[in-house]
């Protein structure tokens, strides 16, 4: 439990200090803000499609640390060093989860409120939006650091990335929209289900690809 | 150290893709014993400690192991833009590695004067005697060591011998890949 937190808080630290974190962020608000340009100043078209547009960019906004969340350690054999000490890889996988999560989930739900106002969202729709994103943020936590998992120490990680992380956080999307509009109380509980099974599977799999993926 | 510590490898092999590296590997090692495995680059120094390790599964054989392990690989797996000392500390609080023993294990690799520095701007054999004193610091009762020697200079090679005598003397075991003399007379000499 100490060495989780310790791992917890060295890629917390890791991602602040890299921009990791701040990344994502402004992606998320950029999105926010070109969107209005390119479909024009229709406050109803906006408010309509907003909310499923701003869960489009935090899937988006949650790929693009991938690239960093497990390939340097792997490259650096801090991996390697961890599982000498008996931290299993699956625990190497929680960890990651976990701060890769709280370095993008939070923040993305606070910056929801300034992007919302810019697409002129309503107060219900920014609730269920910030429902959804507290639900759906640490599925994305945990498809990102599956996929970071799969794709370590290939050339192009980035490109392979998209197209293995994005089909898979289809559910969440539908399930996410679902969850906006009126009634969406039974999309919600189904994207708190889908978010749950890749929480609890992502481990596994970062587990069994790092285990692979070992020369 | 708890228990008297032991490493025994019984019949060992290992195959990486279709090539088989070595196999029939017989080891038994009891507290203060070393082994020096020899052999030219590629011969599979390196996966032998991996298997060790058990980061990677041999082909046939197996391991028997009491006490802790430290590896010191040619993988640094220290950040880079953190100085020496807080990038140490990290592994020393995995370890529950006082920071006194720290210090001794920095002063043991002549690392003192470079607590500060970020670990991206140290040198081969300074970033080697980091690595050195994480496997001091640890307190592991068994000790695998991968090339310790490589970029070290004389004075260094010198501290090396002195910490690994130490560990020995304090009931370790050792085991060290190497294709240049470290300054340690082992118990036994493996050649691959």
């Amino acid at each position: 439990m100490k060495a989780l937190a310790g791992l917890v808080a060295r890629d917390l630290r890791i991602a602040w200090a890299q921009g990791g974190a701040v990344l994502p962020l402004v992606f998320y608000l950029l999105v926010a803000t070109l969107l209005p340009f390119a479909i024009g100043p229709d406050k109803i078209l906006l408010a309509r499609i907003g909310g499923g547009l701003l869960l489009t960019a935090a899937l988006l906004a949650a790929l693009l640390p991938v690239e960093r969340l497990v390939a340097p350690d792997l490259a650096s054999g801090m991996i390697d060093q961890c599982v000498v000490r008996g931290i299993g890889e699956e625990a190497i996988g929680v960890a990651k989860l976990i701060a890769h999560w709280i370095a993008f989930g939070p923040p993305l739900m606070i910056a929801t409120l300034p992007a919302a106002a810019l697409l002129g969202l309503d107060g219900s729709t920014v609730a269920r939006l910030e429902l959804g994103l507290a639900l759906a943020t640490p599925g994305l936590a945990a498809l990102a650091v599956a996929t970071a998992a799969l794709t370590a120490g290939l050339r192009g990680a980035g490109a392979l990335s998209g197209l293995v992380m994005l089909p898979l956080a289809i559910p969440l999307l539908i399930f996410g929209a679902g969850a906006l509009g009126d009634g969406g109380v039974g999309a919600t509980k189904l994207l708190a289900a889908t978010s749950l099974l890749l929480v609890a599977g992502a481990p596994f799999v970062a587990g069994a690809a790092l285990r692979a993926g070992r020369t | 150290m708890s228990w008297p510590a032991r490493l025994v490898l019984h019949d060992l092999a290992c195959l990486r893709g279709e090539r088989l590296l070595f196999e029939g590997i017989e080891l038994a090692l009891a507290p203060g014993d070393s082994a020096l495995v020899t052999g030219p680059n590629g011969a599979g120094k390196s996966s032998l400690l991996r298997i060790i390790a058990g980061l990677l599964a041999p082909a046939a054989g197996r391991i028997e192991r009491d006490g802790s392990l430290a590896l010191a690989a040619e993988a640094a797996a220290l950040d880079a833009e953190r100085p020496l000392r807080a990038a140490l500390g990290f592994w020393a609080r995995l370890d529950g590695a006082s920071e006194a023993a720290l210090d001794e294990a920095m002063t043991a690799m002549g690392l003192e004067a470079l607590a500060e520095v970020p670990v991206g701007w140290l040198s081969t054999g300074q970033r080697k005697r980091a690595v050195l004193a994480r496997t001091i610091a640890s307190g592991a009762d068994i000790w695998l060591l991968d090339e310790p020697g490589n970029g070290l200079d004389a004075g260094a090679l010198e501290r090396l011998g002195a910490a690994m005598a130490a560990h020995l003397a304090g009931g370790g075991i050792l085991v060290a890949a190497s294709h240049q003399p470290i300054g340690l007379v082992p118990t036994c000499e493996l050649r691959l």
